[in-house]
C-alpha cells in the first residue's frame, strides 16, 4: 500500500470538503487558462495581421493609427495621399526596392464590416501566415475591368449573409444609411444611400487575420463612387486633402533634390536618375489619377535587394507626403508596450487566485488536523515516522492541487471550446479545445511547489503530533 | 526477550517541576510469555507500554527487546523498530477509517518497510475469523469484529512482542473470551511474547502470570 492511496483515502473520507477545495483550485487555474488562451487569441489576431507585407505606407501622423485602420480595419484612416504617390511604388522611383505595392482606400463600411477598396492583385500578391495564399471558398477574385464588383472574407459573409451574387451599398460609417443598416433607423436596404450597388462575386476561404471580417471592393469602382470623384458628391472625407496633393508635388522634388547626395543615392543606384528624373517631372499621370486619394500602400519590399529594401523607409519618411511604418515593429510596440502589460496584469490577478485557492487547500487540511491527530498517532504507533506522516500530509495537498488543477485544465480548454466559435468570429482566429499553449506546462511544476508550500505547514503539523498524548485523547 | 533496567518517567506539571511516573528498576518478559498487568487508573500501565514500545522515551533507565536497546535508538530507528518488533492493539482499536479490514492489516506492513505480503494479511483475517470481511470498512463491522481486525493488524509483521492496552476494554462481556482467546491462540501460535493490560479480573485470571504495576512500580508509592 502506498502512501499514494494513503493519502487518497483521507481526501476520499473527508469527500466533499475535499471536493470543494479542489473545485476552488481548478476555478484558479480554469482561470489561468483562460487568460493564457485569450492572451495567445490576441496575440494571434495582432501579429497574423500584418504577414504577406513588411510596410505600410500611408498619410504622415500616428503609426499605430495607420496600423490599426490598414492592418486590423479599426480606427480611423488619418488622411489620405495621392494615388499617383501609389504609381512612385509601381512603376515610378520606388518601383525597384519593390515587389508588390497594394492601394488600400479605407473609409466606407457595410453592416459594421469595413469595406476596403483595392486591385485583385491584394489576394495574387499578397499571401498570409507566412506563405499562404488567399484562396476562394466561393466564386473568384473580383477584375478590375468588372468596377462594382467585390469579395468577401469568410466572416464579413457571415456577419452580413453576403455570398456570391448578393449586392450591397457600402455607407461612411456614422452617416444615415450606416444607422439604417444596422437596423436602428433608416432601412436596410439602403434606399437612401448614393453608392452604386456593389456585386460579390467571390467569398474567400478562413484565413485567421483581419481580412476575414472586411469586404475588399474594387477601387476603380470605389473612385466611381460620386463622392471620391470629384463630382458634385464630394465629402470633406476624402476630397478635402487636395492639398496634400499639392504639397507633394511641391516636395517631391525637393526632396528630391536633397537625397541626390546622400547615401540613399549611392545605395540605391538603380533609383538614379529614375528616381530623381532631370527637373523632377518623371512621370505624368492621367488628370483622373491626379484627382485620386488612397488611404494606404501595402508593400512588400524586394527582398532580393536588401540595401533598397532597408533604405526605403527612410526616403519615404524623410519626404512630406507620406510615412513608412513596418507593422511588425508597431505591433510588437504596442503589444509589448500596452496589451502585453495588461495581459500581465491579468495573469498576476488570475494566478493569485490559484495562489489564494491555494491557501484554502491550506486552510482546509489545517482544519481536520485537529480531527485526524488521533489517526496520524495511531499511525505513528503502527510505526509510522515522523517523515512518513508529514509525506501524507503533502501527498493529499499535491493531490487536492493536482487534481484541482487538472479539473481546472478541463474547463479552461471546455470553456475555450465552446466559446471558439464566438472567437473565431470576432477575432477570426480559429482555437480549439484541445490547441494548448507552452505556458500551460509551467501550471504543472507550478501547481506542485504551491502544494508543497501549503502543504508544509499542515505536514509540520502531523510531523510534530505528540503521539503518546493523542492516543490517549482518543482513549 | 524484554528487559527493563531502572526505568524512570516523569510528566512536567502544569506549575512547574516533574510528576514522577514510573520508577521500575527491573522487569522481565520471556520470549513467548503472556502476562496480564494489572493495577488502578492512573498507576502508568498506559506509559509503561508507551515506554517499552519506544513511543515514549524514559527520562533514564534502559529497555531491551530482544537484543536492542531501543532507548539507544534514534526516534525514526525506534519507530523502525517498533514496526517490525512491536503488535500494538488499543482498546479502542484505533483502526484508520477510511480503509477495509484488509488495508488495515496492511498499513502495518506499510510502515514497517517489508514486503507487503496481502497473502499473510489475508490469512491474519481468516485466523481471527473474518475471512468474509476483507473489504468492510470499519464502520460496517461490529465492535467485536472490529477488535479481531486490530489483532490482525498487530501482528501483521510477526512482531516478537504485543502490547495489548485494555483490550476487552469496549467489548461486551459475550466477546471478552473469544478477544482474550483470540490473543493468547496467536500469539501463542507465533511465539509472540504478550501483554495485556486489563482492569477486568475475569480476564487476567486466565494468564499464569500477573504483574500488579503498582507493587513493581515505585513511583506509585511516592505519588
Amino acid at each position: 500500500m502506498s502512501l499514494w492511496k494513503i493519502a487518497w483515502r483521507s481526501i476520499q473520507q473527508r469527500a466533499l470538503a475535499s471536493a470543494l477545495t479542489a473545485f476552488d483550485m481548478g476555478l484558479g487555474v480554469a482561470l489561468v487558462v483562460s487568460v493564457i488562451v485569450i492572451h495567445n487569441v490576441i496575440d494571434q489576431s495582432f501579429r497574423r495581421g500584418s504577414q504577406g507585407y513588411d510596410m505600410i505606407v500611408g498619410a504622415k501622423g500616428g503609426k499605430l493609427q495607420l496600423v490599426l485602420n490598414t492592418v486590423f480595419h479599426m480606427s480611423e484612416p488619418i488622411e489620405n495621399i495621392p494615388y499617383s504617390y501609389y504609381r512612385e511604388f509601381t512603376d515610378g522611383r520606388f518601383a525597384n526596392a519593390v515587389e508588390a505595392a497594394i492601394p488600400v482606400c479605407m473609409g466606407h463600411a457595410y453592416k459594421d464590416c469595413q469595406v476596403v477598396a483595392t486591385t485583385p492583385n491584394m489576394f495574387e500578391d499578397l499571401t498570409y501566415m507566412g506563405d499562404q495564399q488567399y484562396e476562394f471558398a466561393d466564386g473568384e477574385n473580383f477584375r478590375m475591368d468588372e468596377p462594382f464588383t467585390a469579395v468577401i472574407g469568410s466572416v464579413a459573409s457571415k456577419r452580413t449573409g453576403l455570398g456570391v451574387g448578393s449586392t450591397f451599398r457600402p455607407v461612411h460609417p456614422g452617416s444615415v444609411e450606416a444607422i439604417g443598416q444596422n437596423g436602428n433607423t433608416g432601412n436596410a436596404t439602403g434606399d437612401n444611400n448614393h453608392h452604386q450597388p456593389i456585386k460579390i462575386v467571390g467569398v474567400l476561404k478562413h484565413t485567421g487575420t483581419p481580412n476575414d471580417g472586411a469586404i475588399f471592393m474594387n477601387m476603380e469602382g470605389f473612385f466611381r463612387f460620386p463622392c471620391h470623384s470629384g463630382g458634385p458628391a464630394s465629402t470633406e472625407n476624402f476630397m478635402s486633402k487636395r492639398k496634400v496633393d499639392d504639397k507633394f508635388q511641391k516636395k517631391k522634388y525637393e526632396t528630391a533634390d536633397a537625397h541626390k547626395n546622400t547615401p540613399v543615392n549611392t545605395i540605391m543606384p538603380d533609383l538614379g536618375e529614375h528616381a530623381y528624373g532631370p527637373g523632377g517631372n518623371v512621370h505624368h499621370y492621367e488628370t483622373a489619377d491626379k484627382d485620386k486619394e488612397i488611404t494606404a500602400i501595402l508593400i512588400c519590399t524586394d527582398m532580393s535587394k536588401p540595401k533598397l529594401a532597408m533604405v526605403l523607409p527612410d526616403v519615404v519618411n524623410g519626404e512630406e507626403v507620406a510615412q513608412a511604418v513596418m507593422p511588425t515593429r508597431v505591433i510588437t510596440e504596442l503589444f509589448d508596450g500596452i496589451v502585453g502589460n495588461v495581459q500581465l496584469l491579468l495573469l498576476i490577478l488570475a494566478v493569485l487566485v490559484v495562489v489564494v485557492a491555494g491557501v484554502g487547500i491550506l486552510v482546509s487540511i489545517y482544519n481536520s488536523m485537529s480531527d485526524r491527530r488521533h489517526e496520524i498517532a495511531v499511525m505513528r504507533a503502527l510505526g509510522a515516522s515522523r517523515v512518513t506522516v508529514g509525506t501524507i500530509i503533502l501527498l493529499e495537498s499535491i493531490m487536492l492541487s493536482l487534481g484541482g488543477g487538472l479539473f481546472g485544465l478541463a474547463v479552461g480548454h471546455a470553456l475555450v471550446g465552446v466559446l471558439a466559435p464566438t472567437i473565431a468570429e470576432q477575432t477570426g482566429v480559429i482555437v480549439g479545445a484541445f490547441q494548448f499553449q507552452w505556458q500551460e506546462l509551467i501550471l504543472i511544476p507550478g501547481l506542485l511547489v504551491l502544494a508543497t508550500l501549503v502543504g508544509y505547514l499542515p505536514a509540520m503539523s502531523a510531523y510534530s503530533t505528540d503521539v503518546a498524548k493523542s492516543l490517549a485523547a482518543g482513549q | 526477550m524484554l528487559y527493563l533496567t531502572k526505568i524512570k518517567k516523569s510528566f512536567d506539571e502544569p506549575g512547574g517541576g516533574k510528576l514522577p511516573i514510573l520508577d521500575i528498576p527491573d522487569f522481565r518478559l520471556d520470549k513467548g510469555e503472556q502476562m496480564a498487568l494489572v493495577g488502578r487508573s492512573g498507576c502508568g500501565k498506559s506509559t509503561l507500554l508507551y515506554v517499552v514500545s519506544g513511543i515514549s522515551r524514559p527520562d533514564s533507565g534502559g529497555v531491551k527487546v530482544g537484543e536492542w536497546d531501543i532507548t539507544l535508538f534514534t526516534e525514526a530507528e525506534c519507530d523502525r523498530f517498533r514496526a517490525e518488533h512491536i503488535g500494538y492493539v488499543f482498546q479502542t482499536f484505533n483502526l484508520l477509517s477510511g480503509f477495509s479490514a484488509l488495508e488495515n492489516v496492511m498499513l502495518g506492513m506499510r510502515f514497517a518497510r517489508k514486503r507487503i505480503r496481502k497473502d499473510r494479511a489475508k490469512h491474519l483475517l481468516d485466523r481471527v475469523g473474518l475471512s468474509h470481511r476483507m473489504t468492510h470498512r470499519p464502520s460496517q463491522m461490529s465492535v467485536g469484529e472490529q477488535q479481531r481486525v486490530s489483532v490482525a493488524r498487530a501482528l501483521a509483521n510477526a512482531p516478537n512482542l504485543l502490547l495489548a492496552d485494555e483490550p476487552t476494554a469496549n467489548v461486551d462481556s459475550g466477546h471478552q473470551q473469544q478477544v482474550v482467546d483470540l490473543l493468547r491462540d496467536t500469539c501463542r501460535e507465533e511465539e509472540v511474547s504478550l501483554i495485556v493490560v486489563t482492569h477486568t479480573p475475569e480476564v487476567a485470571e486466565q494468564f499464569e502470570r500477573i504483574d500488579n504495576l503498582e507493587h513493581i512500580n515505585r513511583a506509585v508509592e511516592i505519588k
